[in-house]
């Protein structure tokens, strides 16, 4: 077995392996980029070495520096992660000529899958299913119609030129592919110039279904059952399943088998996926195969009791599979969420900074967090925005999605903006509880992005209750202020009015043994809770079930996080209440004058003076963030007021930068 | 007998009404509350002790001998904020505008005389359109009492004034002169002179909310201290503000108990300054993470955001926090942020709460704007302030300590008791490359030479150990540990005893 490793990656993963190489005994190597130079994965690791300045290309790209980095510090191996160098040719080239040994596939694998049309062919070959399709030139509408009887419909028109939607047609009938095939090829022309055309199957209610399979030196290969990664946002992962609550036995033994003559017949060795497509009959085609270790591996971990990153290194260093394919059995269910640094409430813009305040959820058998970042640790402009993978685990998928809504629940960030409430409100869906997935998922569920109208409404009583008690909880300390004086001792009340969102909560708390009472018409609420002052988190116990809350003073009140959606709560008693409708609705200030910074980011060119008048669509300024200069545009004509930030300002979101008349 | 007990209830309920029922539709329809409603909403539930309820205005001029109200526009008495005495005034709009009469300004001084006499706080809801006009001269004598009052008050008791609707005139003058002024968002404004006078004078057409409505005050000209969205979010924060004030200046503050331990460590803040001197971090961090349960009280947050100043409270008791704010002008000190600073510090000396200063400062800010606006002697009352103060004070010097901030922000020459440095402090007359640029003047040319001259008085300043080596700097301190030093350093300063010398009063640069 290898002394030491070498870490080629940073991150979440880097501290994933790290985390095995530990379990195994084996010393560990990280490099870092001058931007993760106080990371976690650095800290973790038994050596580091610094590889280049912050961007990848310059850094976690470089194979002469992660070769040299290897050779100064004796690292035997190298584990790439996933991502940067990890399906790089070139890199297990390198590592080979020094004598390295690259946790992974051989060069013939890599180049071979990472090829479409050459991986399209070797599966054929493999007897591995592919969407069936014609790929030579169509010559009219009949012989169209010939091609899409052969393939069967429904059947995709395709300008080959194209991309995006543009000359992309389905059709379901001789008469419709007739008429489609003409009306595909005139688009392809107009759009592209060339009206080349070809046919493929549609595939109705696609699935994203994929097989993890694993594989020896000694001719041994086996597959760990399935994932379904159908949950995406424009072609990125957002949720992950395993096993699929599609797939029956046959069609896992099927996929599982065609994956592993895949597998076999390029001589695979290390762990790989092959990706499917599945139809809404269970058929199912090749897209492509990763030789590499999945993000998503987290859940056939849990599900098959194995440790994938393990059984890549042991294989790596020559040895057997420890198991046979028999020796695989799936249990239970494991869902993996992807915690972004990203607002979901703007589009999805990533959000950068600092991890000012970050807890995650309490690990346990049921609950696993990966991840590469603690607090203080900045979410930079250089990398991949995902701040964690939250992964449950349940007896069965209602439990696995339950621990999830509970680990989301008590996943406390602060300082950059993240996606837990989209996420809730996903696991949250009727549709995902039905598991009724496609690829489309998000598209068809959230057409118009996501808004805070999305976010489920969960009964808000029981964080109303909750809150009821904290707020007694600060009350009763008050009795314990210095400095009281005599004659005027209080009568505590125990009854309230609790004002979320307009809204009055009647509340009475009272305190009984081992915690609360709380009664809110007529319904009574048992809570206990260990509490104390100053924790974000309260962890309580209503009627018995388990609940968490994020709660943090606000204003005069409190700010209370559960279930994805957040509610500003005004405690007060009954004639306070009363008061409060006096109160008037607070206007927002009228933004249509403004120009409002669309993200944080440095205003690097204003194009107008005070007193300019601009056409609509005439640039006014240039905002660069993410390295990435947006020029932002007068929506209509009007005249310059007042500038308001200058040149080289850091802005904030929303920040006005120009006021117009 | 019984007649008067029964024209006692005809009084006193004439005096519930203020100014009549349509009056008070009219006051809420504004979004505001009443004077009584106030009180009750600040006050502890059944405290209010009410005096003078039957005090009626004395003026026969223009017809006013037949309007009387009982109380004459103004509520006061006392009663209690979470069980400590507060006196408290609150202006009724629904009596003549809430206008100023001589009986008006009687009630309002005989609590404040009371207040004084007893130790106890006072606050002023004020919602006034100004003197009583019919009155004359008589309502600007009650003006001058009140601000007499309010002088002698200053520095022996906490005064508030929350304004919650128009204070316009010489009335703006006494909530000038209290401690702390907060107002209500599009409800209260604050100017010396109204639009009509502004146009009249120099044709400038404002709005009063332009001219002195909250945010102008909290972020223009730092009049106000705090805005609050509408009365009860204004009412409920000034009780939690309360809690953390003394009665008077011979009290110490308050406690209550606290479950956040004092060892707690907060290991990422030893990543917080970032590695590259020139990049920005918000100081505020520290204070959250230093201040007991993450909590702090800030005031002024929009008025030269270069400093940050506010309460918290360590093991239970309060503490003024002075920061210098890197992400703001780098943190200079200039004249906002220096004048900001001085008055709370002074404040904080006053009223015995315990100072913790954060440092972070290049310098002052350069310029003729600053030079022009008497930046020597606007800065003068930051060094003044701190210079004269007595009460224990922590410093922490989290990186740049550069020059004469250096010494402005509460170092040991100025009587810092406890003065603490992170590893990435650099106490040094300059930054390195101006440093150079003056000692090797004659070598400026040679590029490679300045360069390496500026590594040199780099790696000799930018650290904190030759200050320690002077013991300008009591200890250098790891940043995840420091909420536990900055609490034994309070703890042993609990009975700090220093004075100054007899004097009428020092002649702080004003």
């Amino acid at each position: 077995m290898f002394k030491k490793i070498l870490i080629a990656n940073r991150g979440e993963i880097a501290c994933r392996v790290i985390k095995t190489c530990r379990a195994m005994g084996i010393a560990t190597v990280a490099v870092y980029s001058d931007a993760d130079a106080r990371a976690l994965h650095v800290r973790l690791a038994d050596e580091a070495v610094h590889i280049g300045p912050p961007p990848s290309a310059e850094s976690y790209l470089q194979i002469d520096r992660i070769v040299d980095a290897c050779k100064r510090t004796g690292a035997e191996a190298v584990h790439p992660g996933y991502g940067f160098l990890s399906e790089n040719p070139r890199f297990c080239e390198a590592l080979d000529a020094a004598g390295i040994v690259f946790i992974g596939p051989r060069v013939h694998a890599i180049t071979s899958m990472g090829d479409k049309i050459t991986s399209k062919r070797l599966a054929e070959k493999a007897g591995v299913n592919t969407i069936p399709g014609f790929t030579g030139e169509i010559e009219g509408p009949d012989h169209a119609v010939q091609i899409a009887r052969e393939i069967g419909y429904p059947v995709m028109l395709k300008a080959s030129a194209g991309g995006g939607g543009k000359g992309m047609r389905v059709v379901w009938n001789d008469a419709e592919c007739h008429d489609g095939f003409q009306r595909a090829a005139n688009e392809a022309r107009s759009s592209f110039g060339d009206d080349r055309v070809f046919a493929e199957k549609y595939i109705e209610e696609p699935r994203h279904i994929e097989i993890q399979v694993i594989a020896d030196s000694h001719g041994n290969a086996i597959y760990l059952g399935e994932r379904e990664c159908s949950i995406q946002r424009r072609h990125q992962k957002v949720i992950e399943e395993a096993p699929s609550p599609f797939l029956d036995e046959a069609t896992r033994r099927a996929m599982g088998e065609q994956a592993v003559a895949l597998a076999r017949a390029v001589d695979y060795c290390s762990a790989g996926t092959v990706e499917f497509i599945v139809d809404a009959d269970k058929n199912f085609y090749f897209l492509e195969m990763n030789t590499r270790l999945q993000v998503e591996h987290p859940v056939t971990e849990l599900v098959t009791g194995q440790d994938l990153v393990e059984l890549m290194i042991r294989v790596a260093a020559g040895e057997r599979l420890p198991l046979s394919q028999d020796d695989v059995e799936l249990k239970g269910w494991a869902i993996e969420t992807r915690i972004y640094a990203e607002d979901p409430f703007r589009n999805f813009l990533p959000s950068i900074g600092r991890l000012v305040r970050y807890l995650p959820p309490e690990e346990s058998t049921n609950v696993r967090v990966d991840t590469g970042i603690e607090e203080g640790s900045e979410v930079s402009m250089f990398y991949d925005p995902m701040i964690a993978k939250l992964i449950t685990y349940g007896e069965n998928r209602d439990a696995a999605i339950a621990h999830m809504a509970d680990a989301l629940d008590a996943y406390y960030i602060r300082g950059v903006s993240h996606n837990i409430s989209f996420l809730n409100a996903l696991i949250l869906h009727p549709r995902f509880q039905q598991g009724r997935l496609t690829t489309n998922f998000i598209a068809e569920e959230f057409p118009e992005g996501f808004h805070a109208a999305d976010v489920p409404q969960s009964d808000p009583v029981i964080p109303v209750a909750i809150a009821a008690v904290v707020h007694k909880r600060h009350v009763e300390r008050t009795a314990d202020l210095t400095g009281q004086i005599r004659r005027f001792e209080r009568r505590l009340r125990d009854d309230w009015v609790i004002i979320a969102n307009r809204t009055h909560y009647p509340v009475t708390v009272t305190a009984v043994e081992h915690g609360y009472e709380v009664t809110h018409e007529g319904a009574v609420y048992r809570i206990r809770t260990d509490w104390t002052f100053g924790q974000p988190l309260v962890n309580a116990e209503v009627n018995g079930k388990a609940v968490t809350v994020q709660l943090d003073p606000h204003r005069a009140g409190y700010r209370i996080f559960h279930r994805g959606a957040e509610m500003e709560l005004l405690v007060v008693s009954p004639a306070e209440a009363e008061l409060t409708r006096h109160m008037l609705e607070k206007k927002p200030p009228d933004l249509s004058k403004f120009l409002l910074s669309p993200m944080p980011g440095l205003l690097v060119r204003l194009a107008v003076a005070e007193g300019d008048e601009v056409k609509a669509g005439e640039e006014l300024a240039v905002v660069e963030a993410m390295k990435m200069e947006n020029v932002l545009r007068a929506s209509d004509d009007g005249v310059v007021a007042k500038i308001l930030a200058q040149e080289g300002d850091s802005l904030a979101v929303d920040q006005p930068i120009v006021e117009f008349e | 007998m019984q007649n008067n007990i029964a024209t006692l209830r005809e009084k006193e309920a004439a005096a519930q009404l203020g100014g009549g029922e349509h009056r008070i539709k009219q006051q809420h329809l504004k979004g505001k509350l009443t004077a009584r409603e106030r009180i009750t909403m600040l006050l502890d539930e059944g405290t209010f002790e009410e005096w003078d309820k039957f005090v009626e205005h004395r003026c026969t001029d223009f017809g006013m001998q037949d309007q009387k109200f009982p109380g004459d526009g103004v509520v006061t008495g006392y009663g209690t904020i979470n069980g400590r005495l507060v006196f408290v005034f609150s202006q009724d709009f629904t009596v003549f505008g809430g206008a100023l009469s001589e009986a008006h300004a009687e009630k309002i001084c005989k609590i404040m005389d009371q207040a004084m006499k007893v130790g106890a706080p006072v606050i002023g809801l004020n919602d006034s359109g100004g003197a009583r006009i019919q009155e004359g001269v008589a309502s600007l004598g009650g003006y001058a009492e009140i601000f007499q009052r309010n002088v002698l008050a200053s520095g022996v008791v906490p005064q508030i004034s929350v304004i919650m609707g128009p204070c316009a005139g010489g009335a703006v003058y006494s909530p000038a002169m209290t401690d702390f002024i907060f107002m209500v968002e599009d409800s209260s404004y604050m100017f010396v002179t109204g639009p009509d006078v502004v146009k009249t004078v120099t044709h400038e057409v404002v709005t009063p909310e332009q001219l002195g409505g909250a945010s102008i005050h909290t972020r223009k000209s730092g009049v106000a201290d705090l805005a609050f969205h509408n009365d009860v979010e204004a009412l409920l924060l000034t009780r939690k503000f309360f809690d953390f004030l003394p009665a008077n200046n011979r009290e110490k503050p308050p406690r209550w108990p606290t479950d956040d331990p004092h060892t707690r460590r907060e290991p990422s803040l030893d990543t917080l300054v970032p590695p590259d001197p020139s990049k920005p971090y918000d100081i505020k961090e520290v204070i959250h993470k230093v201040a007991d349960e993450h909590n702090f009280f800030e005031l002024q947050p929009d008025f030269a955001q270069n400093i940050v100043i506010g309460f918290i409270r360590l093991q239970g008791s309060t503490v003024g926090v002075v920061a210098n704010q890197p992400m703001v002008l780098a943190g200079c000190l200039d004249i906002d942020s220096s004048k900001k600073a001085a008055r709370f510090v002074r404040y904080c000396d006053a009223f015995n709460i315990p100072i913790l200063t954060l440092v972070d400062v290049p310098g002052f800010m350069p310029g003729t704007t600053q030079e022009y606006g008497g930046i020597i002697k606007n800065g003068a009352k930051l060094l003044y302030a701190y210079a004269e103060c007595t009460v224990p004070k922590v410093t922490l010097i989290t990186r740049k300590a550069y020059g004469g901030a250096y010494d402005v922000m509460a170092s040991k020459h100025l009587r810092g008791d406890v003065n603490l440095a992170w590893p990435s402090a650099e106490i040094a007359v300059m930054g390195a490359k101006g440093a150079v640029e003056i000692i090797f003047r004659k070598e400026i040319g040679d590029n490679e030479g300045i360069e390496r001259r500026t590594r040199e008085y780099q790696e000799h300043f930018a650290n904190p150990f030759v200050a320690a080596s002077r013991g300008y700097v009591d200890d250098v301190i790891m940043p995840s540990e420091t909420r536990e030093r900055v609490c034994r350093s309070f703890a042993m300063l609990r009975d700090k005893k220093l004075e100054n010398p007899w004097r009428k009063h020092g002649n702080i640069p004003l």
